[in-house]
């Protein structure tokens, strides 16, 4: 079963790995056009959010991407890596320290990735990660449309790419490509954003008379519906408070990333 | 009242501090009956032990310890695919591998000190609220878990009673409606009347795409839940898990007591077993008898209930949610089978209304 199954994406992982090399970045960027969105938090008065225009990945980075950065910067190496830049479970899934597995493997996003070291990374490659209301705005877009956040089934859909178990979403390039030429920004791996901490804390001060008694529980209990602009949005849920619940060392199986860059 | 520092209920409290504030005068502190109002103060306790945790329907043994004593509770959080329905499988997010989770009994007083790890390759935060716990949250805050991580935190059991436990991570109802939930027994000080049996049933919701056995990896449908319109309503976590090999099972003679959850996540259920009354209910999961003689008894979303029944024939004896439909056509039905000898007393067929066996 499992050589049937990964042939196609070996294949194309070998393939496009070759193309890679010779670009310097697998599959190029998109650009994502200025414009706002409602975030899920939204800030009194001011319920749109205006974006910038940007350039998005349109992969998030592979193993593969991660293992030839790790070869040209020794420090973010596993075994050599400072522990105040990654916790325990960075690249805790390779054979070795720089051996990221098969050509099958080496096409999965790079995930157990810290926030330092996936920086590092798009600051190699003369990038950065996207913020979260860059990421947030791009993922709103469908196949066909750039803003399918009001479209049910869509919406459902996302929550069914969002609830697959680890292994199905480890697989390379799972999901689908949006309206930007984005793909897999649902489905796969959750993914690092630059201010994955500060949404929480930012959005929080603007309400409840600038108590801030909410922010503790954005990420839990009933009491995160509270302020939402959408309480129906469950991925959206899921995705805050998957990045309410990390600190910048944090190392995930289930977190990888992808880089932006100004337009 | 079986104890009189631990009988106070937070929501009085809670009526009385703001009365207190409103008056401008502080809470008193008074073992008079009508100030059951007081702060309490936990306990010291002595010793150490780790709890015996299990899963359902089975429930740990009786507390015989006399004093209060620190419990470390370890809880694994897993996300798994398991079996919903024959043919049919979820993705489960389970406190312990099972849905619902284990089954925590500790002694009014004692300190818990609760780990709470999420396995590595789990795909989201976790965490948990113990009704059972007073202070913000029931825990849910401090026990907010990436994967491969653990929590711990400590409590005192100060009530006595039956609770629910569940992940409070958002979303929260899609951590519910996934399996995330169990029961935590506070037994109280003197514990409760010795009993023959003792089993741990769950009546929960499932909300899926798709109609109510379409086999397959079931999905979650939102709109359903948002609907309060469940595809499955079942007891222990799939449909049938109470029948064949599952089946609970007493003698003639002895006495049962089950400890019944309701997850919901959206609907009360209307709990009766088919053919016995129940002796005891504990209502609304508390450590008193509250009724005797109950035919059916109301158990919230979000609640629990402890009955408490003798079995006198043998024979099968049905457990549902008596909003019939629920048992009839999305699964909230169990069995339980007494063995023993017949008790024509009790009941008897003394005459049989169906047709005549041709000759």
């Amino acid at each position: 079963m499992p050589p049937v199954r990964f042939l196609l994406p070996a294949l194309v992982a070998v393939t496009w790995t070759a193309a890679a090399a010779a670009q310097g970045a697998a599959g190029g960027m998109a650009r994502i056009p200025a414009g706002s969105y409602v975030p899920l938090y939204v800030a009194a008065g001011t319920p749109e959010v205006r974006v910038a225009a940007f350039r998005l990945d349109r992969y998030a980075v592979t193993r593969g991407e991660y293992l030839a950065f790790v070869r040209s910067n020794p420090k973010w190496r596993r075994d050599s890596v400072k522990a105040v830049f990654a916790g325990e479970g960075y690249l805790a899934d390779w054979p070795a320290a720089l051996d990221a597995g098969t050509p099958t493997d080496r096409a999965r996003p790079a995930t157990g990735v810290s926030w330092f070291a996936a920086r590092a990374y798009c600051a190699s490659t003369g990038k950065r990660l996207p913020t979260t209301d860059e990421w947030e705005y791009a993922g709103r877009a469908s196949e066909h449309s750039r803003d399918a956040s009001h479209d049910p089934a869509f919406m459902s859909r996302l929550i069914t790419l969002n609830t697959a178990g680890a292994a199905e979403r480890a697989l390379p390039r799972r999901g689908f490509r949006n309206a930007y030429g984005v793909h897999g920004m649902h489905g796969g791996p959750w993914e690092w954003t630059d201010d994955f901490n500060s949404v929480l804390v930012s959005a929080d001060s603007r309400e409840a008379g600038g108590t801030g008694r909410h922010t503790d529980f954005r990420a839990v209990c009933a009491s995160a519906a509270i302020g939402a602009s959408d309480p129906s949005n469950y991925a959206a849920f899921l995705r805050h408070a998957f990045r309410a619940a990390l600190d910048a060392r944090s190392t995930i199986g289930m977190l990888g990333f992808r880089c932006a860059a100004s337009a | 009242m079986r104890s009189t520092d631990f009988t106070l209920r937070r929501s009085t409290f809670a009526l009385a501090a703001a009365v207190a504030f409103l008056a401008g005068c502080e809470v008193a502190d008074s073992d008079d009956a009508g100030a059951l109002l007081a702060m309490r103060v936990p306990p010291a306790v002595t010793g150490e032990e780790v709890a015996t945790i299990t899963a359902p329907p089975n429930v740990p043994p009786p507390i015989t310890r006399t004093n209060a004593t620190k419990v470390v509770v370890n809880l694994d959080v897993i996300e798994q695919k398991m079996r919903l329905a024959d043919g049919v499988d979820y993705t489960m997010w389970t406190f312990g591998g099972t849905t619902p989770g284990r089954f925590i009994r500790v002694r009014e007083g004692d300190q818990v000190e609760l780990h709470l790890k999420n396995a590595a390759n789990s795909t989201m935060p976790h965490n948990i609220d113990l009704h059972a716990v007073t202070g913000p949250g029931g825990g849910a805050k401090a026990t907010l878990t990436i994967p491969g991580a653990e929590s711990v935190i400590s409590f005192s059991a100060m009530n006595p009673g039956l609770y629910i436990y569940h992940c409070a991570t958002s979303p929260v109802p899609m951590h519910i409606a996934n399996g995330m939930y169990g029961l935590i027994l506070v037994e109280p000080k003197g514990g409760l009347p010795k009993v023959d049996r003792e089993y741990y049933v769950l009546q929960s919701e499932f909300y899926t795409k798709g109609e109510y056995g379409r086999p397959g990896l079931a999905q979650l449908d939102m709109e359903r839940g948002v609907d309060e319109n469940p595809t499955y309503i079942v007891f222990n976590g799939s449909v049938g898990a109470l029948t064949g090999d599952g089946v609970l099972k007493a003698n003639v003679g002895e006495r049962v007591r089950l400890f019944i959850g309701n997850a919901g996540p959206n609907l009360t259920s209307s709990f009766h077993v088919i053919g016995e009354i129940f002796d005891n209910v504990y209502g609304e999961g508390g450590p008193t008898i509250s009724e005797h003689n109950v035919q059916t008894t109301l158990i919230p979303a979000g609640g629990a209930a402890i009955v408490e029944f003798a079995v006198e024939q043998p024979g099968d004896y049905i457990l549902v949610d008596h909003a019939i439909f629920r048992a009839f056509n999305k699964g909230a039905i169990g069995i339980l089978t007494v063995a023993g000898t017949d008790n024509p007393m009790v009941l008897n067929s003394v005459k049989t209304g169906l047709a005549p066996t041709p000759k």
